[in-house]
């Protein structure tokens, strides 16, 4: 619909061409023109984009400033409809959860930031160690490859379950693993810190794969002739690691560092399905955290909205501060 | 590169030197001792193992008897398909089954088209806004579910889309699509301009140009895209919970009627997860070495 109508008015501009007209409209005109189609074709994504992602972002701001709860939404139960009755309430949501004085948002955004640095870093170091192994010429690389991609390819929230299988603290072969080793058994999924200590864990295995193939990739893109030019100099295993493969995969290892910073801070399935309702709120991150305020008990949309901007605002903040560094690191 | 050829003439000396000093001699790249061999295959085994087993191990349990999870050892005795079987007759696993294939399907579907037309024009033109709209999807990509999942609670209870497969595969949408755009944009921006421009000569529209060139030359790409839409909505555990109700469950909601955190019945969600995996890691596998690229290219072209 949109292309036949650009077409008619690209047919008459070009009739048009020629006469006198003000700079300002014909510039408006030459750029339509040179551009319709492109805009044409961004139209469907720019549509979906709009309402579904930033009214809701813009309605969940406006909500953020209101006490909206499912008491207080307009709601249609049967033949009846109930308007909506909460108030505008400014900035009090936001000052309520950053002063402090609601009591969860500090100790849940300590327990977060905590659960991202371990996540990310084992991620990061178990990925590149196993990249480097694997990027070497031996037997059964190819099978290597794909099995230590297995958990990866399996749908999270199915390895989540195969793991709360194993944990659990009654019959679980996780335990009878650890003895066997000489380790305590421990209630994985009871206590809060055994609870944390099982999320991370669990987050890892699921993780690791990527930040190895990735960082595989990247190693496979330096080039061979830098690692040539250092043994000849005389540079041990460890120094061309250290002066050859890291600088060489920062490029890739940056962009891999922030993505997985982003994505573990929004991790929702490993922490909500692992643990479910048992537990005692103390290995909630500040989603799944936001998640609970939003859908149990009398839902309190407010808070989850205030929640869900103010963990938006830190990733933007974040990634804008990582990206400066580490464009500034790159170009060094 | 130009000090690595320089040196290049130095090799032959230093090769026949090392051996007369053996105090300087460093290992080179491609040789290892039979220890060190013996090292890396050992660790390679050991993290196969840490990595396969979580998904082995339901694969044994889903096989055994239904207690099996409590007594492991019973597992071997009384192999069967019993479990398999029994959740597929007597459970709701096939309507959920059905469920997530048609939203995955159609997330899919409008996934790709849109992905598909946002990314080619972006990499063709630079237009006004094309630098705003690649911003925002990548800002989108950074979205906790959690921003977004009470507003669009709301606005799909609004226009009636809730508990409906045409409201989750839009809320699908708004996950898939940023990512997959930019994707579409990288495979784009590797056919060659000339192909558009042989197109135009030719007498075809832009969108014909589009349609009849572009798009069967980009067929790779565009694979990796509906896969990845497809994975996103056959794996999405958040919006499904919230929007969905007992008929339209998707299968990641589904499993957890028989995994509940008081007594999970483990013998029907250890054979639910293998047939969930199955066609996942089908798919994935076929498309993971394209995948990595196109992610990682995402975030280093912003």
């Amino acid at each position: 619909m949109t292309t036949a109508a650009s077409t008619a008015q690209t047919d008459k501009t070009a009739r048009d061409d020629g006469s006198p007209r003000p700079a300002r409209v014909s510039r408006l005109r030459r750029s339509w023109d040179k551009y319709w189609y492109a805009w044409a074709m961004v139209t469907p994504v720019a549509v979906v984009i709009a309402v579904l992602v930033l009214y809701p972002l813009g309605y969940g701001f406006y909500q953020s400033l209101t006490n909206a709860n499912e008491s207080n939404v307009a709601a249609t139960i049967g033949a009846f409809h109930r308007p909506a009755t909460y108030d505008f309430v400014g900035l009090d949501n936001y000052w309520h959860v950053l002063s402090g004085a609601d009591g969860d948002f500090y100790p849940r955004l300590v327990w977060t930031v905590v659960w991202t640095v371990c996540c990310v870093a084992l991620h990061v170091a178990i990925g590149m160690g196993l990249a480097v192994l694997l990027n070497r010429k031996m037997r059964l690389r190819g099978f290597y490859r794909a099995m230590l991609i297995l958990p990866w390819a399996v749908p999270s929230f199915i390895g989540v379950f195969a793991w709360r299988l194993m944990l659990n603290s009654q019959f679980g072969v996780f335990n009878e693993i650890i003895t066997a080793v000489g380790l305590p058994e421990q209630n994985w999924l009871g206590t809060p810190l055994a609870q944390k200590v099982a999320v991370i864990m669990v987050n890892v295995w699921i993780g690791v794969p990527f930040n190895m193939v990735a960082l595989l990739g990247g190693l496979q893109s330096i080039p061979k002739e830098l690692y040539e030019a250092a043994e000849m100099d005389g540079a041990s295993p460890w120094q061309r690691f250290v002066n050859v493969t890291l600088p060489g995969l920062r490029p890739v290892s940056n962009t891999v560092i922030l993505l997985g910073c982003i994505w573990t801070f929004n991790m929702f399935n490993v922490i909500y399905l692992l643990l479910g309702n048992n537990t005692t709120g103390d290995t909630d991150i500040l989603v799944t955290f936001a998640f609970r305020k939003a859908f149990t008990g009398i839902s309190d949309y407010a808070g989850a909205a205030t929640y869900g901007i103010i963990i938006l605002a830190l990733l933007l903040a974040f990634s804008t501060f990582y990206r400066r560094n580490t464009l500034k690191s790159e170009q060094a | 590169m130009t000090a690595a050829t320089h040196e290049t003439p130095a090799t032959a000396p230093a090769a026949t030197r090392s051996p007369a000093a053996p105090s300087r001699k460093v290992r080179g790249r491609e040789e290892r001792s039979p220890a060190a061999s013996i090292a890396l295959h050992a660790t390679l085994i050991l993290a196969t193992v840490i990595a396969a087993f979580p998904v082995v191990w339901i694969l044994f349990i889903s096989l055994g008897p239904k207690n099996a999870w409590q007594q492991p050892s019973e597992v071997l005795k009384d192999l069967s398909f019993h479990n398999y079987a029994d959740v597929l007759a007597h459970s709701d696993l096939p309507q959920w089954f059905l469920n997530t294939v048609v939203v995955a399907g159609g997330t899919t579907v409008l996934g790709v088209f849109l992905a598909a037309t946002a990314g080619y024009a972006v990499s063709r033109m630079k237009f006004p806004g094309s630098r705003q709209l690649m911003w925002t999807f990548l800002v989108t990509q950074m979205f906790p579910s959690i921003v977004l999942i009470v507003p669009l609670y709301l606005l799909l209870s609004e226009l009636d889309l809730l508990d409906n497969y045409l409201g989750l595969i839009l809320a699908y949408a708004t996950t898939a699509v940023p990512f997959c755009a930019w994707m579409m944009k990288g495979y784009f921006d590797t056919i060659p301009k000339e192909i558009d421009e042989a197109g135009r000569v030719d007498g075809l529209t832009p969108i014909g140009t589009f349609w009849r060139l572009i798009v069967p030359l980009a067929k790779p790409g565009l694979a990796v895209t509906a896969f990845y839409s497809f994975l996103t909505a056959w794996g999405e555990v958040a919006y499904a919970t919230q929007f969905m109700q007992s008929d339209h469950y998707t299968l990641a909601v589904g499993i957890r009627t028989f995994a509940q955190d008081q007594r999970p019945d483990w013998a029907w969600t250890s054979a639910t997860a293998i047939i969930i995996t199955v066609p996942a890691a089908l798919v994935f596998m076929l498309v993971q070495r394209s995948l990595v690229s196109g992610l990682t290219a995402g975030g280093t072209k912003s």
